[in-house]
């Protein structure tokens, strides 16, 4: 019973990270079909702004507020510097331009704070433990998961009963009508971002909070997460990133309860496998999108 | 057709042109980096094969560069040495040692055989789904070379290869590569693909079967690569698993797009450019780095500063210094518009 209890805790906490991320990245996707490889330059964002700010005296919420703010400004602006320029021309452009665009964010980390990991400040919750029925768990895998609904629920509150996100939603299905009805591209576009820069950042917080130091190539990890939970769910649909996020962490978090210690070093590389699998079985994901329209 | 020899015979020749001038120049420093330059050469030319006429972006090309120089080493570091450099190797494998030439060969057909496995099913996907499972599958190889401590040493560093890669050695390669990369594109196989990149549907509807003509390019790119790694690893003799890494990639990247990636002379010109560049500022950064408002602390510079060039090219010049046409056809046309004219 503990062991369930802890297995579905486990699952659904990292789940619901993973679904977060894998949300932020589908968000833009769906408006542009472009990939935005400086997603995980995002979550490296929220993190040195949590340890620039640490000497400041603020109170952590304020700090974990700003935290979100640079990562929804520096979404904004991977917009206008990797995106705006080259967006009607290939998207192999556009995939470069933003693979180039997180490597200066990196290196820009690399050169101006410190190769090495930085402390970033947690409120002391984060390390607790509670029990919950024999089974013992971090207090921030309950965060996670209750952070995550939360997020779920705004997301799909947005999508679905905002003119914003409506607006957003059509320019998904069909950018060009979208427009000729008058919903502004470039607004629109811009809002993607914004709203994908603040998942990033909740996540980032979450994340780091995990890990407790934040390093240059801190955000790896969640962006190859969230391109294997939408490649698996489906690229062009919101739900489909969430399933595929949950689906994931699923497989993530069997592999790490079955697999031997020495076979374990290898998780990625199965979990990959079962990708692979899953793709060959349906090269579109779990979950379709609307049908295409044309990228702009 | 014609003027394949053209660009075949004039990229021959500025590779010939670099290494008798550094012959000439006797310099060895110079002698290092224009060997570098060619093994760069080499694996840009590989990618190029793949991504030039495929369209799609492919990550993962470093990773099996990788396992090309991983599989180098351990057929040719001396049997008494293995012990040592590899401790945790197979008992069967101890006694293997073959000539680094046989070595590399085999390396570039190990690269080819995980690449026609694991890309078979990923050859399906388009667009975006295909670059990002590049990108995971990138992540997977390094991954297994990070871990699989039998052939690889883990994470630590490996060596003990000896060094049998030359400045004339890499230059044979180099121009072999170019010339299998011209005969890749003007073939059957190489046409249809590109009509494939043009347009799907299209080359579809003419009967052209897209994901196995991109698979056959990139078991090809992933042979390049693999013997690419062996020479480059009969070069530096030591390396770790995180050398075929984002690193590496975005370097190689940057140097193809740079250049153009449709063409094959976009690739050589690209790899000359962006090594000179990258030579100049690490060079940049090593002074920087020994004054005193520097202090050891300068990193990165290099790479931002490529980074903003390779965006600054995809704004002004998305196709690269040769878009579209190799070096022999731009020469063969003004020919014939002066012909014309006059």
């Amino acid at each position: 019973m503990a062991f369930t209890i802890q297995f579905i805790i486990d699952v659904l906490s990292l789940g619901g990270a993973y679904a977060l991320m894998a949300l932020g990245l589908v968000i833009i996707y769906g408006i542009l079909r472009l990939v935005n490889f400086a997603y995980g330059e995002l979550i490296m964002v929220a993190g040195y702004t949590m340890y620039l700010s640490s000497g400041s005296g603020l109170p952590w919420i304020v700090m974990a507020a700003l935290a979100v703010a640079m990562a929804v400004v520096f979404g904004i602006f991977t917009d206008y510097a990797a995106f705006r320029p080259v967006r009607a021309k290939s998207v192999t452009a556009v995939l470069i331009t933003s693979f180039a665009f997180s490597n200066l964010l990196q290196n820009a980390a690399l050169l101006f704070i410190s190769p090495r990991p930085r402390n970033v400040p947690l409120p002391p919750i984060f390390s607790q433990t509670v029990e919950i029925a024999g089974a013992i768990t971090p207090v921030r895998n309950l965060i996670t998961i209750a952070a995550s609904i939360v997020l779920l629920a705004a997301v799909a509150y947005l999508m679905r009963k905002t003119t914003l996100g409506i607006a957003m939603r059509a320019a998904a299905t069909n950018f060009t009508m979208a427009r000729m009805l008058g919903v502004p591209a470039n607004l629109i576009i811009s809002s993607a971002f914004a709203l994908s820069g603040f998942l990033a950042g909740v996540v980032g917080i979450l994340w780091i909070g995990r890990i407790g130091t934040v390093v240059p190539g801190v955000g790896l990890e969640p962006l190859l997460v969230a391109f294997i939970a939408t490649v698996i769910g489906g690229m062009r649909s919101l739900p489909g990133a969430v399933v595929g996020g949950f689906l994931l962490a699923l497989i993530d978090t069997t592999l790490n309860y079955t697999l031997p210690q020495d076979l374990l070093k290898f998780r990625d590389a199965f979990t990959f496998t079962l990708v692979i699998l899953i793709l060959l079985w349906r090269p579109a994901g779990l979950i379709k999108g609307p049908a295409s329209g044309q990228r702009t | 057709m014609k003027h394949s020899y053209i660009t075949a015979a004039l990229l021959i020749g500025v590779i010939v042109a670099l290494v008798v001038g550094t012959e000439l120049l006797g310099i060895r420093l110079y002698d290092r980096i224009v060997t570098n330059l060619l093994i760069s050469l080499v694996l840009v030319i590989g990618l190029q094969t793949f991504m030039g006429n495929s369209g799609l972006l492919s990550f993962a090309h470093i990773g099996f560069m990788g396992f090309g120089a991983y599989t180098s080493a351990v057929l040719t570091i001396p049997a008494q040495m293995k012990g040592m450099a590899l401790p945790d190797l197979y008992g069967f494998m101890t006694g293997v040692e073959v000539s680094p030439l046989l070595a590399m060969l085999v390396a570039g057909i190990v690269a080819a055989i995980v690449a026609a496995i694991v890309s078979y099913p990923l050859m399906r996907l388009s667009d975006a789904a295909a670059v990002i499972t590049s990108f995971a599958l990138l992540v997977v190889l390094y991954t297994v070379m990070n871990n699989w401590s039998a052939f690889t040493n883990g994470p630590r560093t490996l060596f003990g290869l000896p060094k049998v890669t030359t400045m004339p050695m890499a230059a044979v390669v180099a121009a072999l590569v170019v010339v299998v990369a011209l005969v890749f594109k003007e073939s059957r196989t190489g046409k249809l693909l590109r009509a494939s990149r043009e347009d799907e549907v299209a080359a579809a509807a003419l009967g052209a079967d897209i994901p196995k003509l991109r698979w056959k390019a990139f078991v090809l790119a992933a042979f390049i690569a693999g013997v690419g790694g062996a020479l480059w690893g009969h070069f530096i003799t030591s390396f770790a698993p995180k050398s075929f890494y984002l690193k590496e990639t975005f370097l190689v990247i940057t140097m193809l797009v740079i250049g153009g990636a449709n063409t094959v002379t976009g690739a050589v010109a690209g790899a000359i450019l962006v090594t000179f560049a990258y030579e100049g500022l690490r060079g940049l950064e090593g002074t920087l780095n020994a004054t005193a408002a520097g202090a050891g602390q300068v990193v990165g510079l290099t790479e931002i500063v490529l980074a903003i060039a390779m965006i600054a090219f995809m704004v002004l010049r998305p196709g690269g210094l040769f878009p579209t046409r190799e070096i022999g056809h731009i020469l063969a046309r003004m020919r014939r518009k002066k012909e014309t004219s006059a």
